[in-house]
């Protein structure tokens, strides 16, 4: 690991004007990723600004009925929380099937949306990587001929074809949640799915954060319905693997008809993947595994599949229809 | 840049230590090699083993990833459990069912474990819970989940779970 210097911040104010001091910074919270790149020596940061005193760490009711969660709350405490688990229960799951216990005392909301792929490429500094270097060298991406058997299958570019791994933000996209930045020129809200971007050209920027911006808090907003609602992984191993495929979806039901739903799902691209066509094929639709399986189809005939990971397209298409289907059993 | 010390103080098993770290120093790389607390165990390194589990605050942290200068909070390591001579009932539960072979991964299981049946107690659910707004159950599907980020080479699953089982049905 490479020397730094390390300042703890007391409030936001004073971390952005740490890291806006000409040093190459990061901020740290929880660190489980951070740490962990900065020993690969992905990230070789020259200060590191330790937020973990800047007080972000309630979880209210907000005036319009949502929930306003801190960013520096800790995944287990956020999964824990009474609220979250009765009302937006596919945010509580999400959450558990992410990561470890002992990971999920330590890493933070903020942290966990601001994580890095695990594209076995951009973690090894031996190898080319745009995501890392920067850029959109066609042969700065080895994963494309190389080892991609998790990698994406929607919106993936010339020049990467990562995915992003956390589940929390798969749960956060369908909900539609806010989330609040503060930075060097001003206070702004960015809503999920937006917080994260698909690859193009600039495959090294992950979401649409500005340098120096920092995530301060995550707003819920009402969801009627988001007590019907559940995530669903499939991963290599029955614990503590990264999602082959996911979903996050919330359903309302009138009668046998779906009157509204979100869907999103995750392990298939470069960010979070709404699915607003699947949606919007279900949305008035008979429920039944017909209308889920052509609601699927409208939002994965899109994909295009690398050489070994072709089979994440009808994956996805199952975990969904099989998530739905439960969701209409009460 | 230069390496970068920084002075500390650390609560360690009862216990406070004024330190000098670098600030590369995780956790365990202070409790290893500047305070002789070798129970916690460097597997993997990055976070992926749970070989270097202690407790941070009463709750269990993978000790590889935390920086030594960013911990707040009282830190349990292995040699703190016991008390008195007597062993903690998490380490008589392993003993009692032979919960380990080469014992290389136990500091790092029974930090775990002590600190997944706290969480048991308090209710937090695992993804196998089946009923989120209702208590979790107290049986082998839980304890599994709750203990999968702590890997055994040898294999001893088998009996490293009704070891906690019965340890977490004790402190119910």
């Amino acid at each position: 690991m490479k020397p730094f210097a390390y300042e703890r911040a007391a409030d936001a104010a004073g971390a952005l004007a740490l890291v806006a001091d000409g040093l190459q910074a990061r901020f740290l919270a929880g660190g489980t990723n951070l740490v962990d790149l900065m020993k690969l020596e992905v990230e070789t940061p020259e200060l590191l600004v330790d937020i973990g005193d800047l007080g972000h760490d309630a979880i209210e009711p907000t005036a319009g009925g949502g929930l306003r969660i801190g960013a520096g709350v800790t995944n287990s405490d956020l999964a824990a929380d009474r609220s979250v688990r009765e009302r937006y229960p596919v945010l509580a799951q999400a959450l558990l099937a992410g990561a470890s216990g002992q990971l999920r005392n330590l890493a933070t909301v903020g942290g966990n949306l601001l994580q890095r792929t695990r594209c076995a490429y951009f973690q090894d500094v031996s190898k080319p990587c745009n995501k890392r270097q920067g850029g959109r060298d066609p042969d700065g991406c080895p994963a494309r001929e190389g080892e991609h058997r998790n990698l994406a299958v929607l919106g993936h570019s010339e020049a990467c074809v990562a995915t992003h791994p956390s589940d929390m933000a798969v749960a956060l996209a369908a909900l539609g949640a806010l989330v609040h930045v503060a930075g060097p020129a001003g206070e702004r809200t960015v809503p999920m799915p937006g917080l994260h971007r698909l690859p193009g050209d600039e495959p090294q920027r992950d979401t649409v954060l500005a340098p120096g911006e920092l995530i301060t808090a995550v707003e819920l907003p009402p969801l009627a319905f988001g007590d019907r609602s559940s995530y669903r992984k499939v991963r290599d191993r029955a614990s503590y693997a990264f999602a082959v495929v996911s979903v996050a979806v919330a359903l309302d039901l009138d009668g046998d008809t779906v009157r509204d739903c979100r869907i999103a799902f995750g392990g298939l691209a470069h960010a979070p993947w709404r699915a607003e066509r699947a949606e919007a094929a279900l949305r008035g639709a008979p429920v039944g595994e017909e209308r889920f399986r052509a609601a699927a189809d409208a939002e994965l005939s899109a994909a295009e599949p690398l050489r070994d990971n072709a089979f994440k397209v009808p994956l996805a298409s199952n975990v969904l229809v099989r998530t739905l289907a439960e969701l209409c059993v009460p | 840049m230069e390496a970068q010390a920084i002075d500390i103080t650390l609560r360690i098993n009862g216990e406070a230590h004024a330190l000098a770290v670098d600030t590369r120093a995780t956790l365990l790389d202070v409790l290893r090699e500047q305070l002789d607390l070798t129970g916690a165990k460097k597997g993997c390194d990055h976070g992926q083993c749970g070989a270097c589990t202690v407790l941070v605050g009463g709750r269990r942290a993978n000790a590889c990833l935390l920086l030594a200068v960013a911990v707040r909070g009282e830190v349990t390591t292995i040699e703190g459990l016991a008390s008195g001579g007597e062993l903690h009932p998490v380490q008589a539960a392993f003993v009692e069912h032979d919960a380990f072979q080469c014992g290389y991964c136990t500091p790092g299981q029974i930090c775990s474990a002590v600190g997944a049946i706290e969480e048991l107690r308090e209710g937090r659910p695992s993804f196998v819970t089946a009923d989120l707004a209702g208590e979790p159950a107290l049986d082998d599907a839980e304890i599994r989940e709750r203990m999968s980020g702590n890997l055994c080479r040898c294999g001893a699953y088998a009996n490293i779970v009704p070891a906690v089982v019965e340890a977490a049905a004790a402190a119910r």
